[in-house]
């Protein structure tokens, strides 16, 4: 809000809470506005993010005035309101409330899982007779049965709140479970055979006030007094919401939401919230192996590294610093990617680094696009997508769009090449055709979409498609960026990508968005050396190695042969390379020929920073001790600096941080301290908006400190901005620091071939269920992994003659493979779907890499 | 003492055609939705309305015209629903109405619809009514093709049609929110109020809902004059109303009297008194949810006054049933019976009421079967109310959200007012009985 | 696959059309599905879901709230006696019992026990397929559901529908 003119009305109404005055915004509902004010009042139902439904009758209150009691949670506040929450009337109400509710209660606190962080259980024990004066039978259900393979369901145990329907339906938009009959009967049920599925439906175990609904995986694994905990960030997308991760015996076993205003509102998706056992996988490799005579061997650490020094300083002398290229670096830290960074382009001196695989965009675009906050979407003109499904992509981010739109009422405009999970809400749809130029009235439609209102024009861009070449999708870009008052929503999925393209893992990039020709002064000071030349990207480096021109490759973290979107070629390039080092917690199908492995720490054993898809920088925590003797991947990077004659001079991640902050533009003032004081971390670059920074007051508890239960609540750091914003004049210090890369608005001509009748052209997006490591390795997500089929539209299926369901082959220019075909009213005539996976099912091993576009040939079998 | 025919005038006169089209318009149907549209004065119609003092037949009485009034001037489309949901036990009334004379309910809320400015009215019909449902359907049709209904109504240029949605067992639904989400397609659960319908009813736009025989009244206003027709009956309970009467008495069915006749001549004269001239117990005067009265003298000769009653003895009219109980009945049983009813009925939507109605039931159960112990009594009261504060002592409040929880306390209520020591020493041989 | 019928598909279009929100229509359907298949079965759910453009599980929900929406398949007739007050001291109670007795091995009879009909002024009451029948007594009452298995009597359709 501006402060500039002043406001001859009264803006805000004034209210008495139990004797306390305050101000409150009009609108706001009493429970919410007493919190706020230090008066908490007792609720099952009300939940801060969904609607109010006063279902659960335990935040009734006395006004005064008023007729009877109504609830706090669904009565919004009123100048002059005098509430009382503790009168003798209320306090007996509150009591028959919670009698009610127990009389059907099965007490089964000892084996349930919520047993220690119930409020049920809390204020039960508050309440007082201790002799239930209800002597009937309770009420009785079968006990837990499954909504899904993540969720269990105790009807028994169950209040009838209806947060975990309301959930469903209002935030997720899945409406798969709701009451089933009426009254004391009534219960929380799915459809028959139909359960569950929703990629959010652990977000209703975090939320159930009692233990009815719990996480299949978490079941009986500990219990609450058990648990140590630690605020981080989930970096399993690109979205980093927040998180509590906790451990009971030096293992991960739960992650519970924090509710980030700027970020993700509480939520997780159960990707991010239960992709844990990935961590301590038997499968993981622990201890540092070399290849000899083609056997690996278990070595210690200072022989591994040895090794590996011994091949890059070989090859360097041999062939030169290009003859070395580095894939990867998106999975780990800020912290991790900048020491990689160091190391490749300070010491070692290639360029020939990518922290993407050809799945992502141009950094030259990432980097320098005019940047909106997530937060933009709730105040924007319009929202264009120019992605595939995010839903699948990045969960959290879709659960903000899809709030934007429904709830907000911001209109949708959607230029995905296929329907998705929100198109039934946009305002204008112009599916765009992987190859040729957006329609040519986009711009008329987005003015026409926008009348009225104001604000500005968010485009959510991401790599929709990996069968197009990214050009296609800059090029939109270019288009939309003429868009009056335009700013763009990075939606790239990878984990850290972000933190690791701003940390300089990208050819012709410096840390903190800087260009290598436009740092190259200021980084030779700070580094002792930059590369004399831009360098190759992913695709790049792959098709170097192919021929031959790249004698070592490091893979940080990174399987070309599974994730890049060409498996040819990427199969063809590591076959070709002499020498992969690889840094990973896995063998992979690119590491299976590495002369040297390097076991690196994984989410959960580390600390450090990371970077969202909209430039916020977070702390991740972390929780439990590294398995075996796996090593923080920038520390592996600065043993590998000292053994190539540099000493990095960096002892602690802190001290990295602090580095990056130092000597990283966009990294200004973004020290350790800040992070860690931060309560909403910091969007990058913190210059021009330091008080708008939310410094945190107190820690973050899971158990409220009253008591008053309200654990299941997404947990609440509380925190306010600074009084004195830090001076900008400190942050901006280095004036001799290099410039931010503005991204040029070059349109990329699109020189795809036309579309010819009997092809279908290849739009290959990814599941959220894919077949990466997260996945494989918990068995739990490992069974929701969907089959990739082809979608066409049913004309076009009619047209090849199989039924929804049958047996098709597909031809590429890289070869054929028979998949099933599925009729889908959502896919364009002439355009296929397919999700990308690995395995020889999926999509990867009919995408060119060297063709802007993948047309298929579709056949019968019969 | 003799009824005072208006509403159930026509069916009482033509038992055997006063449902069909050509019975109807035999007998002045539609005659008062012309003059209204020949008139062209919706303003006029609300003035009669009010004038009239005309109160809602449904169930809480109240007035018409100023529910009609608190919908916002300019905000369109606005919907009028009907409801014809009769649920609450021991109420017959607008089955009958339905059954008997559709076309005067069809005319009935042309003319209101027309007086509203609402162009489609929805009748939520109780799924259980499947002659009343045929019967309704084809006085619309029939009304439609001679020019009453559809567009441009007899040339006056308004368009009104009527949707006849039906219910699928569940008595919450005549609860007016829970009506509005049912016709929707949802489960019957109420609504919290705010908004009201008037402002936000039906798919979030302004609505009234009226009771049939509310309904079927205007034609009747309008042909008498809102004046004329409050001269009937007494205090700010004006006209006639169609009282059911049913147990024991003689001749139980709908009376349409003057309201201000005393329970005496209801049902004494009308009814024919109670059976084998024994005397009268208990009678539950206003439906099921209502408190109970006696057959004392001092009840029996209070007026049909819906204030006074309230007022007086904490009891409603209501939705105008009437249900007798000679000395051969156990006020216990019925209680019993009537905490099923709610029990079942419940929605489930808010605690108190979910579990508590659960709860009553299960003690007045053992209570009536013989099972009672002495301090049942008092816990029926104590948890009656947690779901009604002040139900035993007024002024009574709700925790619910609606009053279907609180309505299965009243019977614990009067339990405990009339036969308190009665039910005690019950409780206290059936406990020796058990020990 | 649809599971309504040709004449019903079009029957369920023209009450799709009386709705501004086909949602509105969950009901009207529900009673469609079960003129048609004499109980609401899952597959006339999911059909009654796709057509008003709900989930499964929504029609679900609703339909479960409805007593007279019966998600087991009954008896071809469906015998509803009153229990309540006025019927309770009138016999009603009696019926039911030797109703039940009588048909408990007659699958093509459900009895069921329900809340008051509104037909007070006529108890003890009953309804076979929502067709009133008022003064009932244990024998009568056998009478008419016999009346009804053997033809003589019909009820109406609940949807409106009229089917074969
Ligand atoms: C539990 C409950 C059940 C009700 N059932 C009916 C009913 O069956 N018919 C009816 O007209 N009103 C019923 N009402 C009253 C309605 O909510 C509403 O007041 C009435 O339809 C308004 O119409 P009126 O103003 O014309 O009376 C019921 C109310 C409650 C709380
Ligand atoms: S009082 Fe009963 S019927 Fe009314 S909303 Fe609450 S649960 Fe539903
Ligand atoms: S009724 Fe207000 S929190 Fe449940």
């Amino acid at each position: 809000m501006t402060t500039a003119e002043p406001q001859a009305q009264k803006t805000t109404v004034t209210v008495t809470v139990d004797g306390v005055t305050f101000e409150a915004q009009p609108g706001e509902l009493v429970i919410k506005a007493a919190q706020e004010h230090g008066v908490y009042i007792p609720r099952f139902c009300w939940h801060e993010r969904m609607e109010p439904v006063g279902m659960c009758r335990m935040c009734l209150v006395e006004i005064e005035g008023g007729r009877g009691y109504p609830p706090a949670c669904t009565t919004p506040v009123a100048d002059g309101m005098v509430v009382h929450t503790q009168t003798d009337a209320v306090k007996q109400i509150q009591d028959g409330v919670l009698e009610f509710l127990l009389i059907n209660h099965p007490l089964d606190c000892p084996v349930c899982d919520r047993g220690g962080e119930c409020p049920l259980q809390d204020q039960t024990l508050a309440f007082g007779p201790g002799e239930s004066r209800f002597v009937e039978e309770k009420r009785h259900f079968p006990k837990p049965i499954p909504l899904s393979e993540l969720v269990l369901l105790d009807r028994e145990r169950c209040i009838q709140c209806a947060r975990c329907i309301r959930f469903a339906d209002e935030i997720a938009g899945d409406v798969l479970i709701d009451f089933v009959d009426r009254g004391d009967r009534m219960q929380v049920l799915n459809f028959e055979e139909q359960p569950f599925d929703s990629y959010f439906s652990g977000n209703t175990v975090q939320i159930c006030p009692v233990g009815a609904l719990t996480a299949s995986q978490y079941r009986f694994r500990a219990r609450p007094w058990d648990l140590s905990t630690v605020e981080t960030s989930c970096t399993t997308c690109s979205m980093h919401c927040r998180g509590a991760v906790q451990s009971s015996s030096n293992r991960l076993v739960r992650l519970l939401a924090v509710d980030s205003e700027p970020v993700n509102h509480g939520w997780l998706c159960d990707k991010g919230r239960y992709g844990l056992e990935w961590v301590h996988s038997e499968h993981r490799l622990i201890e540092p192996q070399v290849r000899d005579g083609g056997v690996w061997s278990e070595v210690s650490w200072p022989d591994a590294l040895d090794r590996a020094a011994d091949a890059i300083e070989t090859a360097k002398e041999l062939h030169g610093a290009d003859a070395i290229a580095v894939l990867g670096g998106a999975r780990g830290t800020n912290e991790d990617a900048y020491v990689w960074s160091v190391l490749a382009k300070g010491v070692i001196g290639t360029d020939n680094v990518d922290a993407q695989l050809g799945d992502g965009l141009p950094a030259e675009f990432v980097l320098g696009m005019e940047r909106a906050e997530i937060a933009d979407l709730d105040r924007a003109r319009a929202i264009v997508v120019l992605d595939h499904d995010l839903r699948d992509e990045v969960p959290v981010l879709f659960l903000r769009l899809r709030r934007a739109v429904l709830e907000l009422g911001v209109p949708l405009v959607d230029l995905a090449p296929a329907a998705h999970g929100l198109s039934a809400h946009a305002a204008v749809i112009a599916r765009t055709v992987p190859g040729e130029p957006l329609a040519a009235n986009v711009h008329d439609e987005i003015s026409r979409a926008c009348e009225g209102r104001q604000g500005r024009v968010v485009v959510v861009v991401g790599r929709g498609n990996l069968a197009a070449a990214a050009d296609s999708i800059v090029g939109a870009a270019a288009e939309l960026a003429r868009v009056h008052d335009v700013r763009f929503l990075s939606a790239l999925r990878r984990g850290n990508v972000h933190g690791a393209l701003d940390a300089g893992l990208a050819p012709g990039f410096l840390p903190g968005r800087t260009t290598l020709d436009a740092g190259r002064a200021w980084f030779t000071d700070q580094w002792g050396g930059v590369p004399a030349e831009r360098g190759l990207d992913a695709e790049g480096i792959l098709r170097a190695a192919a021929d031959g021109k790249i004698r070592v490759l490091v893979l940080v973290g990174a399987d070309p042969v599974s994730d890049f979107p060409d498996a040819t070629l990427a199969r063809r390039a590591i076959d070709a390379v002499d020498t992969i080092i690889a840094v990973d917690g896995f063998e992979s199908e690119s590491t299976k020929r590495a002369e040297v492995f390097l076991p690196c720490t994984l989410w959960g054993e580390k600390a450090g920073t990371v970077t969202n898809l909209e430039g916020r920088v977070q702390r991740v925590g972390r929780k439990v001790a590294p398995e075996g003797t796996a090593m923080d991947d920038w520390r592996i990077a600065a043993e590998l600096a000292l053994r190539l004659g540099r000493d990095l001079d960096l002892a602690t991640v802190d001290e990295v941080t602090d580095e990056i902050a130092r000597v990283a533009p966009a990294f200004a003032g973004v020290t350790s301290e800040l992070v860690k004081s931060a309560r909403d971390g910091a969007v990058l670059p913190v210059a021009g908006h330091l008080d708008e920074i939310v410094l945190r007051t107190g820690e973050l508890s899971i158990m409220a400190d009253d008591g008053s239960g309200t654990s299941w609540d997404p947990i609440k750091v509380h925190g306010e901005a600074p009084e004195e914003p830090a001076d900008e004049s400190e942050v901006t210090a280095h004036v001799d620091a290099p410039a931010l890369h503005v991204w040029d608005r070059r349109a990329p001509q699109p020189e795809a071939p036309a579309r010819d009748a009997y092809a279908l052209r290849l739009v290959v997006g990814r599941a959220l269920y894919d077949d990466g490591r997260l996945v494989s390795e918990t068995p739990l997500l490992q069974r929701l992994v969907r089959d990739p089929d082809l979608r066409v539209h049913p004309s076009d299926l009619a047209r090849i003659g199989v039924d929804s369901g049958g047996q098709v082959k597909v031809t590429s220019t890289r070869g054929s493979q028979v998949v099933a075909v599925r009729a889908d009213a959502g896919v364009p005539a002439g355009i296929a779907c397919m999700d990308f996976s690995a395995d020889a099912l999926g999509a990867a091993l009919l995408v060119d890499a060297g063709q802007p576009v993948v047309d298929l040939r579709v056949e019968s079998l019969r | 003492m003799t009824e005072t025919r208006i509403v159930t005038k026509r069916l009482r006169d033509r038992p055997d055609d006063s449902w069909t089209i050509d019975g109807a318009l035999a007998s002045g149907a539609y005659e008062q939705l012309r003059a209204v549209l020949a008139k062209g004065d919706t303003a006029d119609v609300q003035e009669q309305v009010k004038l009239s003092g005309l109160r809602g037949r449904g169930g809480a009485g109240f007035p018409t015209a100023q529910k009609w009034s608190f919908l916002p001037p300019d905000s369109f489309p606005r919907y009028l629903v009907v409801n014809a949901d009769e649920g609450e036990p021991s109420t017959f009334k607008d089955r009958m109405l339905l059954e008997r004379d559709p076309h005067q309910l069809v005319e009935g809320i042309a003319i209101s619809s027309y007086s509203v400015k609402c162009n489609v009215a929805y009748v939520y019909v109780r799924g259980e009514f499947a002659l009343g449902y045929e019967r309704l359907a084809r006085a619309i049709d029939d009304a439609r093709a001679k020019g009453f209904l559809g567009r441009d109504i007899l040339g006056s240029g308004f368009d009104c049609d009527i949707v006849v949605h039906r219910g699928a067992g569940a008595y919450i639904c005549g609860e007016e929110t829970a009506l509005l989400e049912s016709l929707e397609g949802s489960q019957g659960m109420p609504r919290i109020r705010p908004p009201f319908p008037a402002i936000e009813g039906l798919y979030a736009k302004p609505t009234v809902v009226n009771n049939v025989e509310t309904l079927s009244t205007v034609p009747h206003i309008v042909r008498m004059g809102g004046e004329e027709y409050a001269k009937l009956g007494v205090n700010r309970s004006t006209g006639t109303r169609i009282f059911s009467v049913s147990g024991h008495v003689n001749q139980p069915g709908n009376y349409e009297v003057e309201l201000g006749m005393t329970f005496r001549d209801l049902l004494y004269g009308l009814a024919g008194g109670v059976r084998e001239n024994r005397k009268i117990k208990f009678f539950i005067p206003g439906g099921a949810s209502s408190q109970w009265l006696t057959g004392s003298d001092e009840h029996l000769d209070a007026p049909l006054d819906m204030d006074f009653v309230q007022q007086t003895f904490g009891v409603m009219l209501g939705s105008g049933a009437i249900m007798v109980y000679d000395e051969t009945v156990d006020p216990v049983l019925i209680a019993w019976r009537l905490a099923k009813f709610f029990a079942h009925e419940s929605c489930g939507k808010c605690t108190p009421c979910r579990e508590g109605t659960g709860w009553i039931e299960k003690v007045l159960y053992r209570m009536s079967h013989g099972l009672g112990r002495p301090a049942d009594l008092d816990l029926l009261v104590d948890v009656g109310g947690n779901i009604s504060p002040g139900v035993v002592n007024a002024p009574f409040v709700q925790t619910t959200i609606c009053p279907l929880g609180p309505s299965a306390v009243s019977c614990i209520a009067s339990l405990n007012k009339f036969f308190r020591d009665e039910v005690l020493e019950r409780l206290r041989n059936d406990a020796g009985a058990h020990a | 696959m649809s599971f309504f019928d040709e004449s019903n598909v079009a029957k369920a279009k023209e009450i799709l059309a009386r709705y501004p929100r086909p949602k509105s229509a969950i009901l009207p359907l529900a009673h469609l599905a079960q003129d048609q298949n004499g109980w609401l079965s899952p597959e006339a759910m999911e059909q009654i879901a796709d057509l008003t453009g709900t989930t499964p599980a929504d029609v679900l929900g609703t339909c479960s709230f409805y007593t007279m929406l019966k998600r087991r398949p009954c008896g071809k007739f469906v015998v509803s006696v009153c229990t309540n007050v006025t019927c309770l001291v009138t016999g009603g109670p009696e019926v039911l019992d030797h109703l039940e007795a009588r048909y408990a091995s007659e699958p093509d009879v459900t009895v069921e026990e329900v809340e008051c009909l509104a037909a007070c002024d006529g108890a003890p009451a009953l309804q076979v397929n929502y067709e009133f029948h008022e003064r009932v007594s244990p024998s009568s009452a056998v009478e008419i559901v016999e009346g009804y298995r053997s033809g003589t009597r019909r009820a109406r359709t609940v949807s409106g529908a009229t089917v074969a």
